[in-house]
């Protein structure tokens, strides 16, 4: 108060940036989603199961019928194999997308759960990152138990596989941060259609379950052009053993993903809710 | 009885000023909500916004709470800017809103825990505290239970004890009894005795008179964003209204019609749609001078000047329409 002028130069700082404030307590938000959580485990037991049911029936069932697939990149393995890496990106996407949409409108139109969060010291952007981060939490731990399966059922093909769980996660990152700041716009649970109308194409053609040479070339364009699309392909070079340069560029779509995501949402939280 | 405050400094320096607002502005678009207010509270007082909904109350709790940005004026909270220093004073704050927004993912005791976590209190530190905070609002018994298996007035007693957390030096009450039957009004009330007792600074907002009376030292009664008048309640009911007050009622459509028979009788007198209120010094003399012309009501009744009064002479509304 003795210096007029440094509140001010503060402010001026507060506006330009375009993050908004928190306390560096985004564990917190971590820490409760997990003390919730111990009351209702059965979710974690249907979110791990989902994806292994996924790859025995189409590895083991659509396998039979198709007994090798030729990859994008050339090499010719089991459709086991070949679909595994891409049910682990999208088990990713899926838990990522489920948590960071459904369960954070919960939270912020019903429960108003972030209405007293933001009466403490925590910031938007503390409940922006604690809400990603939770959900990476939960996705690692899916993708892990799933990665476990997939080893024991002889479809991993190379040490590369050991960075297909941070991969996951990584994608999972992705895929929270842009659903929780789709999650800011909508207004009622009818607009969850959009999310899913996004969503179910996406994991049927992202080269989930056929190769991209499949397409026609203006359709190959599109599908390259979804987010999903570079999960899986990240997943399936590890996996498969098949990493060359290109992986570099999917982890830059998906990181630039995730950093829109993050700030968009710590944004529009701070819109929404500190008015 | 545990004492949940322990580290407030008892005695009130003469320049402890928690809470200073000038000219305080609060704009939705074109609506302004807090239409320029002044405002002081004190360390160790107990200050009241009383007034109707929609009068700006909340929306000022709002920016003092350092949550809702301000449109224009100035405020300071422990001295600091919330525009730039809201993570410090919400540090410093205590916070019941209106509608709990309690945890109903977690029980009661994780209610505690996690909200102290929120303000980067250690799991030991938060453990402890929600001991004696879980006593504080005897609900000891309910530790363990889910939020919504209690009762409202539970509810709200536990979104004390949470809001307490912290030690809060300033504690916001938003409408703290809207809701609640009377016994658990009065449960209520005697706990935030206790805690204005042991020095905790109390701003709340109600448009209960008979809450405003027992609570607050000092009040603003608001109206359309702007302080209509300010004082402890009793200045405020000597200022602006008569001693007593004779309710009448009569067995007609409109009161407006008996309005000659009380002229002259008292100060003056309000009309509301179900009765007549003649505002007098003396009750009693003012009845027999009513009945000395004859006049003869279908009820009537002498009771003192409260806060309603003073709200209605000030804007001619009732506070609960």
């Amino acid at each position: 108060m003795t210096a007029p002028t440094a509140p001010a130069a503060t402010r001026r700082r507060a506006a330009v940036l375009p993050i908004p404030a928190g306390a560096g307590l985004a564990r917190m938000v971590v820490l409760r989603n997990i003390t919730s959580f111990r009351h209702g485990w059965i979710a974690l037991v249907t979110g791990f199961l989902e994806p292994v049911f996924y790859l025995f029936s189409l590895g083991v069932g659509v396998g039979a019928l198709v007994p090798h697939v030729t990859t994008d990149r050339g090499s010719v393995v089991t459709y086991a194999a070949f679909v595994a890496p891409a049910l682990l990106a999208a088990s990713a996407m899926n838990g990522a997308v489920y948590d960071s949409t459904f369960n954070v409108f919960f939270k912020m139109k019903y429960a108003k759960l972030y209405d007293a969060m933001l009466a403490t010291p925590l910031g938007p952007r503390d409940i922006a990152v604690g809400e990603v981060s939770w959900s990476l939490l939960r996705g690692g731990l899916y993708s892990a138990a799933f990665l476990l399966v997939a080893l024991l059922a002889g479809v991993v093909h190379s040490w590369s596989a050991l960075l297909a769980l941070p991969a996951a996660v990584f994608i999972g990152f992705a895929f929270a941060a842009v659903g929780t700041f789709a999650t800011t716009f909508m207004r009622s649970w009818v607009d969850f259609d959009y999310i899913t109308l996004a969503i179910q194409p996406m994991f049927l053609f992202s080269t989930t379950f056929f190769p991209l040479s499949t397409f026609p070339t203006p359709l190959q364009w599109v599908v390259q052009a979804t987010p999903l699309y570079h999960g899986v392909a990240l997943e399936r070079a590890l996996m498969l053993g098949e990493v060359d340069a290109s992986v570099l560029w999917h982890v830059a779509y998906l990181l630039a993903l995730g950093i829109l995501g993050v700030v968009g949402a710590s944004r529009r939280i701070e819109r929404l809710l500190l008015r | 009885m545990t004492d949940p405050r322990q580290a407030v400094p008892r005695q009130p320096v003469a320049d402890d000023v928690l809470v200073r607002a000038r000219g305080l502005v609060k704009t939705f678009g074109e609506f302004r909500a807090v239409d320029g207010i002044d405002v002081t509270v004190h360390r160790g007082e107990a200050f009241g916004f009383l007034g109707p909904n929609g009068a700006g109350k909340s929306s000022t709790m709002r920016m003092v709470g350092a949550v809702s940005p301000v449109s224009g004026g100035e405020l300071r909270i422990f001295g600091l800017d919330p525009a730039t220093d809201g993570p410090a004073i919400r540090a410093r704050l205590g916070v019941v809103p209106q509608a709990d927004h309690l945890d109903e993912e977690l029980t009661v005791e994780e209610n505690l825990w996690i909200y102290g976590r929120y303000f980067g209190l250690s799991g030991r530190q938060v453990r402890e505290r929600a001991r004696e905070l879980l006593d504080f609002a005897q609900l000891t018994e309910r530790a363990r239970h889910k939020v919504d298996s209690l009762s409202g007035g539970m509810k709200r007693r536990l979104t004390i004890a949470r809001s307490l957390i912290n030690s809060p030096e300033v504690l916001l009450l938003d409408e703290p009894t809207t809701g609640l039957d009377p016994q658990a009004r009065h449960i209520l009330w005697d706990r935030l005795f206790r805690l204005k007792r042991q020095g905790v600074t109390l701003v709340l907002t109600t448009h209960y008179m008979d809450e405003a009376e027992q609570l607050c030292d000092r009040l603003v009664v608001m109206d359309h964003g702007r302080i209509v008048a300010e004082g402890s309640p009793r200045n405020l009911i000597s200022a602006h209204s008569t001693r007593e007050v004779l309710e009448l009622r009569f067995d007609l459509d409109d009161h407006r019609d008996r309005l000659d028979d009380v002229d002259g009788v008292g100060e003056r007198v309000e009309v509301l749609p179900d009765r007549l209120l003649v505002y007098v010094d003396d009750g009693d003399a003012a009845m027999s001078a009513i009945a000395g012309r004859g006049i003869r009501p279908l009820s009537s009744l002498v009771r003192r000047s409260t806060l309603e009064d003073v709200f209605l002479h000030l804007t001619g509304r009732s506070l609960i329409d």
